[in-house]
């Protein structure tokens, strides 16, 4: 970037009346990080960047932190932390207060921490002997100031899989404070989670959206029992993170294909997986050898953070679209969540891309044996015309069950993360155990995870963070959460506010008795 | 297998409004009524259409692939009793079935049946979900063509067997929703049994034949004094829709 480029950028940040003192602050850093040189990638990298078939998620040209980071806030809790000058917490207020100190020293790509942990098995040590009444109010302050501090809706706590005095807490505040922040997952276990858990969690959605629903058993199988869901749906190891999340755009390079099946899986898949994957490497070689940020992070030197359980994120989107057009090539017209032909081709890609990226050494990922993870991407802001990772596009979701059918053979192979947006009608809030039924089946067949949308809430799921449709509305005098932003040109550009809702049954017998 | 034809006027894989959580409803065709007030009522006649033919093996298949996410399996219809002998075969080929045992069986009925046809249900079916159009034999003769006896002799019978899982009242303002009827509707099922889950739905135009377009639907006041009159009576479990 040329001197009066930049300058002129600054300027138009400074004189936002929009923005905050924070957010002009945290986009002039962010300016200055890009007037550096991006990290040496091959002109042929380097063109694939430029014309977003890949994508560096606009991280920065210099990253020196993490993209996601997991910190075990149980060692802070336990030991207390040197580099903070803290003691162990011996009760709950000395556990809230040590943990609001420690996330806003955790850095992020927002400059907010992604992941709270997981609350409910942080809390429950300190919470012997506290009334419920106490419980209430220590926790909504606490809740309150979580969205207060850390405005931001990639901002994500964790509940479960265990019923616990928090868990309830934390779902009750949910539905009394409706805030963006946190974002919330449960942790579901058919084994461990009872039935009136996730009824209670399902009924918290009818509120606010939240929380997601994770498979449990499968995140363990792949990621080991410590591992945290943050920001929007990425499953990561505990103690670890991601180093930087790298996309494909399916669509992209579907547009480059021409002939067979065969060649879009053996010849071009391989060809951009393998710039997707350079990319990732300069980027983490960057972060790891450059900045040095595992040398001198206090999370490091704590303990709450472990380079060995790091790894990094390759995503993929526009599955939807790829599918079509390389079916087109075939003379077969036929849409994903429509069509068996398309869906089995949908799948087909997908585990060709697992393969690829199963077979491709990545630098400082011993977190994954080396290897980074698959990650289903779900979209930002500026995509247009392509759908958010292997999602079923906007508007044209088929029925419930065809569309879980669908989506759920895809799951396995995504362990960092693949979240699918289910949206239902009201019909739901009579019913809640059918949504728990829901929820049930789709883990039983193999779903990792799942969120539903709710049209008449406030809330509206961008792609997998939360905004307020009332902050939307009043966007131009500016919003105090970064991330209704974002927001703001996800509804402006993919029209996530206009999924099929499922109506489970026809209007004619929506009104009980059939006759 | 043996396999039992059926005359199906629709089929859900999954329904919310139907029973117990999430759950897959065979709709089948004709019914013993002529419901003013009829939502579907292209499943009156014994034919239609729209309708066709099918069999437990059939709908058998159609189950299972929604089996994962089910609570369980409800007929409805048209009237569940008027092709018994399915919902009977259906029901005990969903028990028999290594995958589908663990659904519950459910039937949405009109309650005109006999005791023998109960008691053909009973041992394959787990709950019961009847409609009261009017406890008034006239009244109930003007909504439906018939009159009430067997319906409150069914509603008592499966009570008794402990298999009654709601009963359901549309309330048809002009019709059924006299705050004397809705009064006795209350004492008569308070008296059968004050936890009796009692589901109240408000009349809607949608659906319904042009030639009943003029009934007036019913207004979130009248349920709320429906329900109202129902807790009065000292039922605990009312539930409006």
């Amino acid at each position: 970037m040329e001197l009066p480029e930049l300058r002129r950028q600054a300027r138009d940040i400074v004189d936002d009346p929009t923005l905050t003192f924070r957010q002009r602050m945290h986009r002039l850093a962010t300016l200055a990080e890009n007037s550096l040189e991006p990290p040496e990638v091959s002109a042929a990298c380097a063109e694939a960047l430029d014309k977003r078939i890949i994508c560096d998620m606009y991280e920065g040209n210099a990253p020196h932190r993490p993209r996601y980071l997991l910190p075990d806030y149980a060692t802070l809790l336990r030991h207390g932390s040197a580099f903070l000058e803290l003691g162990p917490a011996t009760d709950l207020d000395e556990a809230l207060t040590t943990l609001l100190i420690g996330y806003s020293q955790v850095p992020s790509i927002t400059g907010y921490p992604v992941w709270l942990g997981d609350l409910d098995a942080l809390l429950e040590p300190y919470v012997e002997g506290v009334s419920d009444e106490e419980l209430h109010r220590r926790l909504r302050l606490f809740w309150i100031s979580l969205d207060r501090m850390f405005p931001d809706a990639f901002t994500h706590a964790n509940l479960g899989p265990d019923d616990s005095r928090v868990g309830r807490m934390a779902l009750r505040l949910e539905r009394e404070l409706l805030q963006v922040v946190p974002n919330l997952s449960l942790k579901v276990d058919p084994e461990r989670t009872p039935d009136d858990y996730v009824r209670d969690a399902v009924e918290t959605v009818f509120a606010c959206g939240k929380p997601h629903f994770v498979n449990h058993p499968m995140m363990v199988g792949d990621l080991g029992p410590a591992y945290g869901v943050v920001s929007c749906y990425n499953s990561l190891v505990a103690g670890g993170g991601s180093h930087t999340l790298t996309r494909l755009n399916l669509r992209e390079v579907a547009l480059r294909h021409e002939g067979e099946r065969t060649s879009f899986l053996d010849e071009l898949l391989p060809r951009y997986v393998e710039l997707t994957a350079e990319l990732m490497e300069a980027r983490i070689r960057h972060l790891v050898e450059e900045a040095r940020f595992f040398e001198h992070s206090w999370l490091v030197t704590d303990g709450l953070l472990h380079l060995d359980r790091y790894a990094a994120m390759f995503g993929v989107y526009g599955l939807a679209e790829a599918v079509s057009i390389v079916l087109e090539h075939e003379g077969v017209d036929a849409r994903y969540g429509h069509d068996d032909v398309a869906d089995e081709l949908a799948l087909q890609i997908l585990t060709r891309v697992h393969e690829l990226v199963a077979a491709r050494p990545m630098p400082y990922c011993e977190g994954n044996g080396g290897r980074a993870f698959l990650h289903s991407q779900s979209g930002i802001d500026s995509d247009v015309g392509v759908t958010a990772g292997c999602r079923i596009p906007v508007g044209d979701e088929p029925d419930l069950l065809r569309h879980l059918r669908t989506i759920t053979p895809n799951h396995a192979l995504f362990p960092a993360g693949i979240s699918d947006v289910l949206a239902f009608d009201d019909t739901a809030r009579r019913n809640p155990d059918a949504v728990v039924d829901v929820i049930r089946g789709a883990f039983r067949t193999g779903m990792r995870d799942v969120t539903f949308n709710l049209d008449s809430n406030d809330f509206i799921r961008i792609t997998g963070y939360l905004v307020r449709k009332s902050d939307l509305a009043r966007i131009e005098q500016g919003a105090r959460h970064d991330s209704t932003f974002l927001g703001a040109g996800s509804v402006a550009q993919s029209h996530v506010d206009r999924r099929a809702p499922k109506r489970i049954v026809a209007h004619e017998i929506d009104a009980g008795p059939a006759r | 297998m043996r396999s039992t034809p059926v005359r199906l006027a629709d089929v859900i894989p999954f329904s919310w409004v139907d029973g117990p959580g999430n759950r897959f409803v065979v709709f089948v065709q004709g019914c013993s009524f002529d419901c003013l007030a009829c939502h579907n009522p292209e499943t009156i006649a014994p034919s239609g259409p729209a309708a066709r033919v099918s069999s437990t093996g059939e709908l058998l298949e159609q189950i299972r692939v929604a089996e994962p996410y089910l609570s369980g399996v409800t007929v409805s219809g048209g009237e569940a009793t008027g092709q018994w002998r399915f919902v009977r075969d259906l029901f005990a080929e969903v028990r028999a079935d290594p995958q589908l045992a663990r659904l519950t069986t459910y039937v949405d009925s009109n309650g005109h049946a006999l005791p023998r046809v109960w008691d053909a249900l009973l041992p394959v079916t787990d709950g019961f979900m009847i409609d009261l159009k009017a406890l008034d034999p006239e009244v109930h003769r003007r909504l439906t063509g018939r009159g009430n006896e067997l319906v409150l002799d069914s509603i008592r019978y499966l009570h008794g067997q402990g298999r009654l899982h709601e009963v359901r009242l549309l309330l048809v303002p002009g019709y059924n929703d006299s705050p004397d009827q809705l009064a006795r509707t209350a004492a008569w099922l308070a008296a059968l049994d004050p936890r009796l889950r009692v589901v109240v739905i408000g009349f809607r135009r949608h659906g319904v034949r042009p030639e009943h377009q003029h009934l007036p639907e019913a207004t979130p006041e009248l349920i709320e004094d429906a329900r109202r009159a129902l807790a009065a009576a000292g039922l605990g479990a009312v539930v409006t829709v």
